[in-house]
């Protein structure tokens, strides 16, 4: 990990915890306050609970022009962002997508290329719908690694975190308290529940949170209906395609409207937003994941209602293409913070247990 | 050449807390009006910008205030730190008049949080702002803006043309530019003139050139004394002041908060001779942290020096600047640039007339006194024996002084002849009217926000 960034979110964070005036806004706080010296892991724990809302940098008496120079929500979006890089595995391929937007951008263009090649060199053996044009077979064999070998890489991230922030064995109630409060998003309401100050320097906004919310929940209904549809396969042997009322269309239909949407909002918002209180390197980055989640959820609708065209197969080939290409991305990009933020909200339910236990 | 601006019914001197109070009043009574702040935006709301809480008289729960804070209780904690120096008659009317405020600041933007982690002790008094005192400034610049008032920053006025019983006139610069505007009233709420050096050192005599500013360098009283030249009432000891004892390692200016030290109580102190000269353990910590300015300021070269050892490190807040730290006491004092024998010496003394410090109890008064010992240390005394020893050094804050505008339970100004009909002041620049001497935690915020309210409302009645 570099040094240099964790040692200037230490020196900001020593005077955080002189001032305190921030402790309501957000889990950072109450959890940097119950220290007096910061451990590389502490730092590390409270980079990935911040959430970037910036409503610290905004009350902060110390920020630029002032000598102290604080901008708290940059010091720790630059840890996070190195955590991350120092953490993925394998390394070689961690330290390109958080900062490299074009390297997304290729990413997705071999994904094209890697379905069209599979189509033409695979192809169907017949079926009904998609199937018509790769086969069932064909679609698990390629996507079903595609999906495991990312969550096994994210595994290992994530032990390495949990090593570093000295986590302790998880109880049911920490795992409790971090969907609890990453379910509602709390840490983008600000602690008065008026949301974050991102797109128009001090004035407080829900947008920021109700934008990610439809994201959130419009990948896990995408999530739900792929689930849904395989359980229906295999386990009572109904077969695609399904009709407009079945439940995978239903969580496909809306859950990629939410996803296409959100992410227009999202990209929207961050060109709005004042890009020195983030990690300006990762900049790029951000926008070219934010387009590419957005893309698959665009490019799953437009096939939907073109499937009964001539377009289709290319339609195809285009969707699985962003789907692969974001699958086989997810520990190396943007992604990969919903994974973290869900383990730090678990420590933190952790620490608030053995501080409680001390008191 | 001064230029002509557009018309305004009022013109409000200063940006902080009890500006934008009087302006927001003025402007919903139907006032058109200005608000010149000598500071550029990024450092606007003078020292309004530091303060975290508002002191709030409350029969019930009122808001983040649990329990209830009497108007009799509230006047009796400010006479102990006042030493009987105060107006009871304004007193009592900022006091009552605390509690309608508190929901009038989050109607106008304000938000507040539970009491921090470390001031659990005011938890029935003092309503936190969430993010501190700036994002209540933020606040209130954006309800002001929504009401239409016009402010112009880096605008240093630099003469109000007084003529007989009014202001005829306001002349600032801006924008290198010389203005002059004839609004119908004026409210002065520019603070005091504590960052001006020279006029501090005028009042306290060489001592003062030592005295860091834990605030706002921009409030520099040259409102203040235009008034004050012109024959406007004055109040208040050049003097007095509300000042603490710091982190000697702080900037001049603007160091608010972090540069605090918690830690006398646990410590001995010493001055540069390494000899003790107050009972540190006095009182609890909320109750003396102001007179320690004082105290320090009466020192040789205007500097303190707090020694503890490894037992007491955590029982403080932290300061943002780390201790200095060493094995041996010879060796602190090496770093400290004192006298070894000498510290060494006091500590001993120090140490052996410490009694059984079993019933130690950080956070109350605890008895453990030091016997035979002059100056004696009443409370916390224990011997500082455990290594590593950590120190740190002490110089004067000034926060803000009390010589200011007299005014009238209705915040107008006057002169020898009787009152100014269109000249009301609200803040730190009129405190001085209340605060004789020493100083209550969040009672700056309470002055600035009522007298600020009273200012808007009769300059606007005037004006209209």
């Amino acid at each position: 990990m570099q040094t240099e960034l964790i040692q200037e979110a230490r020196r900001q964070a020593e005077i955080c915890n002189a001032c305190r005036y921030c402790e309501g806004y957000c889990s950072v706080f109450p959890s940097l306050h119950t220290e007096r010296a910061f451990s590389d892991g502490d730092i590390t724990q409270l980079a990935n609970l911040c959430h970037n809302c910036r409503g610290c940098y905004y009350a902060c008496q110390y920020t630029a022009p002032h000598e102290f120079d604080l901008n708290l929500p940059k010091a720790l979006a630059e840890v996070r962002r190195d955590n991350w890089e120092s953490f993925a595995w394998p390394q070689p391929l961690a330290r390109r997508f958080h900062t490299h937007g074009g390297a997304i951008a290729l990413a997705l263009v071999i994904g094209f290329a890697l379905l069209l090649g599979a189509i033409r060199a695979i192809g169907s053996s017949g079926g009904e719908g998609f199937y018509a044009v790769l086969s069932h077979n064909a679609m698990v064999v390629i996507f079903a690694p595609a999906f495991l070998l990312p969550l096994f890489s994210i595994a290992i991230s994530l032990r390495h975190y949990w090593a570093k922030v000295d986590g302790e064995p998880i109880q049911m109630s920490d795992l409790m308290a971090a969907f609890k409060h990453a379910g509602k998003m709390q840490d983008l309401a600000a602690g008065h529940g008026e949301g974050c100050n991102f797109e128009d320097e001090d004035r407080f906004s829900q947008g920021r949170r109700h934008i990610h919310h439809a994201i959130m929940y419009g990948f896990l209904l995408c999530f739900a209906s792929t689930s849904v549809a395989t359980v229906m396969h295999y386990v009572f042997g109904m077969h695609a395609p399904y009709g407009f009322l079945s439940l995978p269309k239903v969580f496909g239909i809306s859950g990629g409207i939410l996803l296409t949407v959100g992410c227009g909002a999202m990209a929207l918002l961050k060109l709005k937003s004042d890009r020195e209180l983030g990690d300006p390197s990762a900049w790029g980055a951000d926008i070219g994941f934010i387009l590419l989640l957005g893309f698959v959820g665009l490019s799953g609708l437009v096939l939907y209602a073109l499937s009964s065209t001539a377009l289709m197969p290319a339609l195809l080939a285009i969707h699985l293409g962003s789907v692969l290409t974001f699958f086989l991305l997810m520990p190396y990009t943007k992604m990969a913070h919903g994974f973290y933020r869900l383990a730090a909200l678990v420590r933190d339910a952790q620490r608030k247990r053995d501080v409680f236990l001390v008191r | 050449m001064a230029t002509q601006m557009e018309a305004y019914d009022i013109a409000v001197i200063g940006g902080g807390n009890a500006a934008l109070c009087a302006a927001m009043t003025a402007a919903e009574a139907g006032a058109r009006v200005l608000i010149l702040e000598t500071a550029p935006k990024p450092f606007r709301g003078g020292n309004s910008r530091h303060t975290r809480n508002f002191r709030c008289m409350h029969t019930g729960p009122l808001g983040p205030l649990i329990e209830e804070y009497s108007e009799d209780e509230y006047l009796s904690d400010l006479l102990k730190v006042t030493g009987g120096k105060t107006d009871e008659h304004l007193a009592r009317l900022v006091i009552r008049t605390s509690e309608e405020c508190l929901p009038w600041m989050e109607e106008h933007g304000v938000r507040f949080q539970p009491s921090l982690s470390g001031t659990l002790s005011l938890a029935r008094t003092n309503a936190f702002f969430m993010g501190g005192g700036k994002s209540l400034v933020n606040a209130y610049y954006r309800t002001a803006a929504g009401l239409g008032i016009d402010v112009r920053y880096e605008a240093a006025v630099t003469h109000l043309e007084l003529n007989g019983d009014q202001i005829e006139w306001v002349d600032f610069t801006y924008e290198g530019q010389e203005h002059r505007i004839t609004p119908k009233a004026v409210i002065v709420a520019s603070g005091g003139f504590q960052a001006d050096t020279d006029w501090l050192t005028r009042a306290w005599g060489e001592p003062a050139k030592n005295f860091l500013i834990r605030g706002t360098p921009y409030n520099r009283g040259v409102v203040l004394a235009n008034l004050l030249d012109q024959g406007i009432e004055r109040v208040g000891d050049p003097t007095q002041c509300h000042a603490v004892a710091i982190d000697g390692r702080a900037p001049k200016f603007d160091g608010g908060i972090v540069t605090r030290l918690d830690c006398v109580p646990f410590s001995i102190v010493v001055n540069k001779n390494a000899e003790r000269f107050y009972d540190e353990g006095e009182d609890i910590w909320p109750k003396r942290y102001a007179i320690w300015g004082r105290l320090v300021a009466a020192q040789p070269d205007q500097v303190g020096y707090v020694i503890i050892d490894a037992k007491s490190l955590n029982l403080f807040m932290p300061s943002m600047f780390p201790p200095l730290k060493a094995d041996t006491l010879e060796e602190l004092a090496w770093v400290m640039d004192l006298p070894a024998d000498k510290l060494t010496t006091t500590v001993a003394e120090f140490n052996a007339t410490c009694g059984d410090t079993s019933g130690f109890h950080p956070t109350e008064l605890d008895g453990l006194t030091t016997t035979g010992l002059t100056p004696p240390k009443t409370n916390w005394a224990r011997p500082i024996t455990e290594p590593p020893f950590f120190g740190y050094s002490l110089r004067t804050g000034v926060t803000f002084t009390y010589l200011g505008l007299k005014v009238d339970d209705t915040a107008q100004c006057s002169s020898r002849d009787g009152k100014i009909k269109n000249l009301w002041a609200a803040g730190e620049t009129m405190a001085g009217s209340i605060l004789g001497q020493g100083y209550l935690a969040g009672f700056g915020m309470t002055i600035g926000t009522v007298f600020g309210r009273i200012a808007g409302r009769e300059a606007a009645a005037y004006a209209n």
